[in-house]
């Protein structure tokens, strides 16, 4: 599939908040979910909330939320711009967000207004790390 | 605190969560909530409940003693059989929900929750000294005997009646949902109430220390499945049934928790003399200001905390204290507290929830969500 190709060029960043980021350096989207480690933790995912198509947002600012029946877990902006695209397959397929966290179920992509922002975010390293620690 | 189980459930991949101060399951191996929840619904599954605590109130004057306790009436239940009950403060508030089964006018079995657990026991014990110094010379003295480390399983779900008969020559048609029986479980004698957390038919079996694991195993074979704690919440709020600290707290009346049914119909006079009666049956009376209600929420869960608004003016006019998207139903559905004022506690009631910030639609609906299912006896 074209789009997972996609992925694999562009590093993924990630945010404590156990989020990734990959940015497309020439048009500036950058797509966002939760990492499997979040996805491991919350559950069967019954229920995605998503930002609006059109909406701005701020760095750290919540844009939405991934509910399992157990728990509702915050989604905050990795990094400022506007919504350009949201995953609406997650609607009807939660469980994307399940079995592929870092791929089909992407949440939504952002047109970075500040792409400088993706360096304060971790490394794949640094976030294995986290995790772990 | 671990249960009698603990070894048993790591051995079965349980993925085990601290609560109420022991370390139980919340999920086993890889089956999720909703398949859990679902399996329990449409099958049979088994729950450690374990760290309930379990013990007999005796006595030649126990039942009188509970009759002050709480308001049941447990004068008017026969031998064998069970209610819930509340236990009081002085002020009417709940200290705990409780499953009273009287096995005679001087011996009841009486089940309260792990996280009320020090608070219970020094209220009845403390209860328990006042009663005695109060009845000492006229013989009725109380005592009270936990049954630590005794194990307690839930079977519950439609399979589970045909498959404990597996296991017993008790027959259990004749238990209906409420009472309760010893019987031989294999070849170990347990006690075994009808009833259960989910809404379901099913069965809450006490089994001797020595033998919990042995007779487990034998409870949790095929088609039976082990459920963890996850599942029991999502059920027991479909269900329509309060979690202690979460829907009911010291501040919460009976009345208020829409629990006028544990309030028995020979308690309600002036001089019927249980704690916290005054409040009780003023409520009763004259009504209160909140009560308990059932909701369902459009397009996002409510959590615990959400805060519920008037439709018009979004002034505060209650607060959400269970919410889940129901596995059931796929509806999401969620308990709380809300004003009288208006009949907002009325069924059909248009109200909102805020939810991340903004107010969602929502409606008042009766509980249970899903209906219950107890074996209630073969029609005549």
């Amino acid at each position: 599939m074209a789009s997972s190709r996609f992925y694999s060029h562009n590093p993924k960043k990630y945010t404590l908040d156990h989020e990734w980021v990959s940015l497309d350096s020439e048009t500036l989207l950058a797509t966002i979910s939760i990492t499997h480690y979040a996805q491991s933790s919350l559950g069967d995912v019954v229920f995605v909330e998503l930002p609006k198509v059109g909406d701005e947002v701020k760095a750290g600012e919540q844009i939405g939320a991934v509910e399992s029946v157990k728990a509702a877990s915050d989604i905050y902006a990795p990094i400022s711009g506007v919504i350009e695209e949201v995953n609406s397959a997650l609607d009807q397929q939660p469980s994307l967000l399940n079995k592929f966290p870092e791929g089909d179920g992407w949440l939504c992509k952002i047109r970075a207004a500040n792409p400088d922002e993706m360096e304060i975010l971790m490394t794949p390293e640094a976030y294995k790390e986290h995790c772990e620690t | 605190m671990r249960t009698g189980l603990y070894d048993f459930h790591l051995e079965i991949k349980a993925q085990m969560v601290p609560f109420a101060g022991f370390s139980m399951p919340l999920l086993y191996g890889q089956t999720g909530q909703v398949a859990s929840h679902k399996y329990v619904r449409d099958h049979v599954g088994l729950f450690d409940v374990g760290h309930m605590v379990q013990s007999f109130i005796t006595g030649p004057s126990a039942e009188r003693f509970l009759e002050w306790l709480t308001p049941s009436s447990l004068s008017s239940l026969v031998p064998f059989s069970s209610t819930l009950s509340v236990f009081l403060n002085e002020q009417g508030g709940i200290i705990d929900d409780t499953i009273i089964c009287k096995h005679s006018e001087e011996k009841f079995y009486v089940v309260t929750n792990a996280s009320r657990r020090d608070r219970d026991i020094e209220w009845i014990r403390s209860k328990i000294g006042e009663w005695n110094e109060n009845h000492r010379n006229s013989g009725g003295i109380v005592r009270l005997e936990v049954l630590d480390n005794w194990g307690l399983v839930a079977v519950q779900g439609p399979e589970a009646a045909s498959y404990l008969q597996t296991l017993t020559s008790y027959d259990l048609p004749q238990l209906t949902f409420g009472k309760s029986a010893y019987m031989d479980i294999g070849d170990v004698q347990c006690h075994v109430a009808r009833g259960g957390y989910t809404g379901e038919d099913g069965f809450e079996i006490s089994i001797p220390p020595e033998h919990t694991v042995a007779t487990t195993r034998l409870l949790s074979k095929d088609p039976v499945q082990l459920i963890g704690l996850a599942a029991r919440d999502s059920l027991r709020l479909e269900a329509g049934m309060c979690l202690y600290g979460h829907d009911l707290d010291e501040s919460t009346s009976p009345v208020e928790a829409g629990l006028n049914w544990v309030i028995g119909k020979d308690r309600r006079q002036d001089n019927s003399g249980f704690i916290g009666a005054e409040t009780v049956l003023g409520q009763l009376k004259n009504g209160v200001t909140r009560k308990r209600v059932g909701l369902v929420v459009e397009d996002v869960p409510a959590r615990e905390g959400a805060k519920i608004l008037h439709p018009e003016t979004l002034e505060d006019i209650g607060v959400v204290t269970s919410g889940i998207p129901s596995p059931s139903l796929s509806k999401n559905i969620a308990m709380g507290y809300v004003q009288t004022v208006d009949g907002f506690n009325r069924k059909g009631k248009e109200v909102k929830v805020q939810v991340r910030g903004k107010p969602r639609n929502a409606v008042i609906q009766p509980l249970p969500f899903v209906p219950s299912r107890y074996w209630r006896g073969v029609s005549p």
